[in-house]
């Protein structure tokens, strides 16, 4: 288990310096002058513009050799320092992003976990029942293939905007204050809850099919055939086949991590969600490369965290990684 | 090979069926597969309606006579005999914008999933045939990439573009998602090169490029093409996300950027339902009836979840 562990961490740490690495080598080799590309398209106020001069050329450093600005980025980084940003000048990039990660993870920590859940149990439900599984199936690829924003419009579109049952846009009224009184909750849920229910679908779609493939894959395996056999219950050896289809769906979870990610980003687009995709769109409007660099760390961090925390319940639920198997690596 | 390879073959995507079976190539066999995916309803449904798609995409730029971006007609209209998808707020065809956006959306989809399939056919056979310290290696660079974000590379990639293309987007996308091919596709060869044909091959003197495309890749080819299919799907959504995030190609038309044009012109409360509707309706449709058809196509391959 050491093993294993110590395995993964690597990896983690390898992707993380990976990471750190892209994110440092983009700016200075794509094609021309980042300090003259992000001061021509950010449309800023002449004194602010000044500063922004003489900042980005103090920070990239292009005078000191590259392995020296290599450095110093490392350690601008160990002081969580990631730059200012220009759309929100001069508040550092760290506490814009810091301000808005609630909101993202708010969405994708129970989109995630109910829709893995509820789609688990969905899918091993409808295996091989003949009139759901007729439904199910066409039903959940589509929801699979729907690009989240298009759900999230189309979900604004009639739930918002022909219903009016559910706000629109933005993480809270504009005219409300924010407090910690129960109506300020209630409208916090309101508008979180279209978001939300986007990305839940499109999660759930993906893991009802995924399930009910293991689970036909499973109930065809010898021990199901065995169990059967031996006169055991159906209900018996579908418990056991689902359990065993757990595991392949849970590493399906890590591998799904970037895409929801994305999902998330694109989605609080649609609703103006006050997280790290709306501020992502907006830096993108600003040209606020420093906000975008951030954001992409962020995202990795939280990534590669929540990959860990994956293989952390695998060892929990798969004894074989326990008793001395290295599993996955 | 490990026991959970086998499984993460199977659970590579959430769309992937379950685990295929490595079958034996032979002509009798190419021609049975044949007889059943005349008869497969799910692969020739899911085939119709990306022909019906590709046919919009060739044909439908050459019914109108303007660009996807020209200001032609009256602004906000809807569906009309004239404009069959009705128009933008800046008076733009909303159906040139989809057929020329459909282009797109091919193109992206062959090229991103052609490269990523190629990348991840090179490392997974490499790494599963050779063994030893270059899959090690190999499996390293691998698993540093699957757990990257794709997204996260491209969105820092793009912003840096000044000039975007699709096909620059494509070969990006491409270059980001072969990690699981690569893995799904070392599992395979790992179970077929200590085949007795395999060995065979190999006492009767044949290198190992040899061995990797005459002997092992026609063993696994129905794996491989599914896998196609996967890629260009996922390279359809992706391209779309990275469009809609305000990424999308500078000197043309995305069905990604038409959703990202809607939202951000508010035709969502203006309820221009025609603006943002056939985007995405066209990449669900497309994408779907890709799952759908790699569905058929595994019943096509695998007897055992051919239904008689």
């Amino acid at each position: 288990m050491r093993r294993y562990f110590g395995r993964k961490l690597l990896i983690y740490a390898l992707t993380f310096f990976v990471a750190v690495t892209v994110d440092w080598v983009i700016p200075r080799f794509m094609p021309g002058d980042p300090v003259q590309t992000m001061l021509a398209r950010a449309s800023l106020r002449p004194e602010a513009s000044q500063a922004m001069q003489a900042y980005y050329t103090s920070v990239f450093g292009l005078d000191v050799p590259a392995w020296q600005q290599y450095l110093n980025f490392w350690g601008a980084l160990a002081h969580g320092d990631l730059g200012v940003s220009i759309w929100l000048f001069p508040q550092p990039v760290t506490s814009v992003i810091l301000r808005a990660i609630p909101y993202t993870i708010a969405l994708l920590i129970p989109a995630i976990l109910l829709s893995w859940v509820a789609g688990n149990k969905f899918g091993a439900y409808a295996a091989r029942r003949r009139w759901l599984d007729n439904t199910v199936l066409p039903v959940g690829y589509v929801l699979t293939a729907t690009p989240y924003m298009w759900l999230g419009i189309l979900l604004a579109w009639a739930l918002a905007t022909v219903a009016g049952v559910f706000p629109i846009a933005g993480g809270y009224s504009f005219d409300v204050e924010p407090s910690w009184s129960l109506s300020f909750l209630a409208n916090l849920l309101s508008h979180w809850f279209l978001p939300f229910a986007s990305l839940f679908l499109v999660g759930f779609g993906g893991w009802a099919i995924g399930m009910r493939n293991m689970i036909i894959y499973e109930l065809e395996a010898d021990y199901s055939h065995y169990l059967e056999a031996l006169g055991a219950p159906r209900r018996l050896v579908r418990r056991y086949a689902f359990r065993n289809a757990l595991l392949p769906q849970l590493t399906g979870l890590a591998l799904q991590l970037g895409v929801i990610v994305a999902g998330a980003l694109v989605t609080e687009i649609v609703f103006s969600y006050p997280g790290l995709g709306y501020l992502i769109l907006q830096a993108i409007n600003n040209q606020d490369f420093f906000l975008i660099q951030g954001a992409f760390l962020f995202i990795i961090i939280g990534v590669l965290a929540a990959n860990f925390l994956v293989d952390v319940v695998y060892v929990l639920v798969d004894p074989r990684t326990r008793t001395g198997m290295r599993g996955a690596t | 090979m490990t026991v959970s390879d086998s499984e993460e073959l199977a659970a590579a995507t959430p769309a992937a069926a379950a685990a295929t079976p490595v079958t034996v190539a032979s002509p009798r066999a190419s021609r049975e597969a044949l007889y059943f995916a005349r008869r497969n309803r799910k692969l020739l449904a899911g085939l119709a309606v990306v022909l019906a798609f590709l046919v919009v995409a060739a044909v439908g730029p050459l019914l109108t006579d303007h660009g996807p971006n020209e200001y032609v007609g009256p602004a906000s209209q809807p569906p009309s005999a004239r404009y069959w998808f009705g128009t933008t707020t800046f008076g733009q065809d909303v159906f040139a914008q989809f057929a020329h956006g459909l282009r797109s959306t091919f193109l992206v989809g062959v090229l991103g999933g052609g490269l990523a399939a190629a990348i991840g056919m090179l490392i997974g056979f490499t790494a599963g045939y050779r063994g030893g310290v270059v899959d090690e290696v190999l499996n390293m660079v691998t698993n540093v990439v699957l757990v990257i974000p794709t997204l996260a590379v491209l969105l820092v990639i793009a912003t840096y573009l000044r000039v975007r293309g699709v096909i620059p987007e494509a070969l990006f996308i491409g270059l980001f998602s072969w990690p699981w091919v690569a893995r799904a596709i070392r599992a395979q060869t790992f179970s077929l090169r200590s085949r007795d044909f395999v060995d065979l091959a190999r006492l009767s003197g044949a290198g190992g490029a040899r061995i990797v495309l005459r002997e092992i890749a026609p063993n696994m080819s129905s794996y491989l093409c599914m896998t196609f299919i996967l890629l260009f799907g996922g390279a359809v959504l992706t391209a779309a996300t990275l469009d809609f995030i305000g990424l999308g190609p500078t000197d043309g038309i995305s069905l990604g950027l038409m959703m990202n044009n809607a939202v951000l012109w508010s035709a969502l409360p203006l309820g221009m339902w025609w603006w943002f509707v056939p985007p995405g309706l066209g990449i669900t449709m497309i994408v779907g009836s890709l799952y759908i058809m790699n569905v058929g196509l595994d019943e096509v391959f695998n007897p055992k979840l051919r239904k008689l």
